[in-house]
């Protein structure tokens, strides 16, 4: 066990890594390794990931909030639908076989990749004259954040605001039902949805997934899901993971961003959708 | 007029400085928030290592808050782990509580009640998943 304790440490700590430059929560990294490696009940996975995407959040936003990347109103107004989506989710477990549940997830990975790639190929990164709407005026929403990479202060404006609500709503119901932070669908209803830029998308990402957690992570406590051998190590590894990830992604361009996280994403999203059909890759 | 906007410039620029002095207090609160359930973690999972046990039989853990309070007074390894579990899920939590305080000394009505709302539905799942036991 102790073996397997440090092992688990290891995981942590590049999930981690990964988890906070990509603003994805860790639980995605973490999950294939615990059941495709380690052959652990899909049910711990999930529990296990619950706890990984709390403190890829945690140990992150501490981070963030000194950089004044996060933009707290988007996530508090959002967070309305994710933490509703998440509860739902955590509720509906159980009620729907895992089976589809990983093919929709798959599908969902694999379009947002591809959607990414597009992007990318599209060209330019920044600065697209954004028209804020009503909504996101009235609700204070448009923000401002300072680009080392860049080194200059970037005003941005929020649009298409019902969207992204309605967008979160489902990435709280993902996270609730299989565990994870679905940073990735945070990001694409902010980035691409609200067309907020990617860095601030990426830190009130990371804010978010802590808070979307928490509201599903109690069932999987006190439903004995989370098994303290397994996350334990894990949360450990992460919460330093998260801190030098979180370090690392503020020198880095959003290109290169990009082009790391969409053969991760694709992968990973290749993986789930064939687990459905009991295919491991 | 010209007089005018000055003030208000200036007023603009003290708050925001008040704003960032609020951010770095809230940043502190949970970094200690943090650290201290990484500790609680570290003392269980360091008591195993030292060890070898986990003061429950194989397979076992404490689940529920009987079970983990009476667990830690008897210093068994896991009821220590899965207390300082429970605490880094309370993490994001005191992120929201520490928000509502931000946006009431910016007198942000709007957002504590955002805010307050989000609380709300956090404290009902807890209350679900306790109940749905």
């Amino acid at each position: 066990m102790i073996n397997t304790i440090l092992l688990l440490v290891v995981v942590g700590l590049a999930a981690g890594i990964f988890g906070a430059i990509f603003g994805i929560g860790g639980g995605m990294i973490v999950t294939p390794i615990l059941t495709l490696l380690m052959g652990l009940d899909i049910k711990y996975a999930i529990g296990a990931s619950i706890i990984s995407v709390i403190a890829t959040s945690s140990g992150a936003t501490v981070a963030y909030l000194k950089d004044d990347m996060l933009n707290l109103r988007v996530a508090m107004f959002l967070e309305i639908a994710t933490t509703v989506g998440a509860i739902v989710g955590a509720i509906l477990t159980g009620v729907l076989p895992s089976m589809v549940l990983y093919m929709l997830f798959g599908l969902l990975l694999l379009f947002s990749a591809w959607n990414m790639f597009r992007k990318m190929r599209a060209g330019k990164e920044t600065s697209e004259a954004i028209q804020a709407d009503s909504l996101s005026t009235k609700l204070k929403l448009n923000g401002s954040y300072y680009d080392n990479a860049v080194d200059k202060q970037i005003d941005y404006q929020v649009s298409n605001v019902p969207g992204g609500f309605a967008m979160m709503l489902g990435a709280g119901l993902a996270s609730g039902l299989l565990g994870i932070g679905s940073g990735a669908f945070k990001v694409i209803a902010m980035d691409t949805i609200m067309k907020m830029p990617l860095k601030p998308s990426s830190a009130t990402s990371n804010l978010m997934m802590g808070v979307t957690a928490a509201a599903s992570a109690t069932v999987y406590f006190f439903n004995g899901s989370i098994r303290p051998e397994i996350a334990s190590p894990l949360a450990i590894g992460i919460l330093v993971g998260a801190t030098l990830g979180s370090k690392i992604m503020k020198h880095l361009r959003a290109r290169v961003l990009r082009m790391i996280f969409i053969p991760i994403l694709f992968y990973i999203g290749l993986q789930m959708f064939l687990k459905g059909f009991g295919v491991t890759i | 007029m010209a007089q005018n906007k000055k003030t208000s410039s200036d007023e603009e620029l003290k708050r925001v400085e008040e704003m960032n002095q609020i951010e770095l207090i809230i940043g502190q609160v949970l970094r200690i928030g943090v650290l201290v359930s990484a500790v609680v973690i570290l003392l269980g999972l360091i008591m195993i290592i030292v060890t070898g046990k986990t003061g429950y039989a194989a397979n076992l853990y404490p689940t529920t808050v009987n079970a983990i309070l009476s667990g830690i007074v008897e210093l068994r390894p896991f009821a220590i782990v899965m207390l300082g579990l429970f605490l880094l899920i309370l993490t994001p939590v005191l992120r929201v509580v520490v928000s509502i305080y931000a946006f009431v000394k910016e007198q942000d009505r709007l957002y504590v009640w955002i805010t307050t709302f989000v609380l709300i539905i956090l404290l009902i799942g807890m209350w679900i998943g306790y109940s749905g036991k």
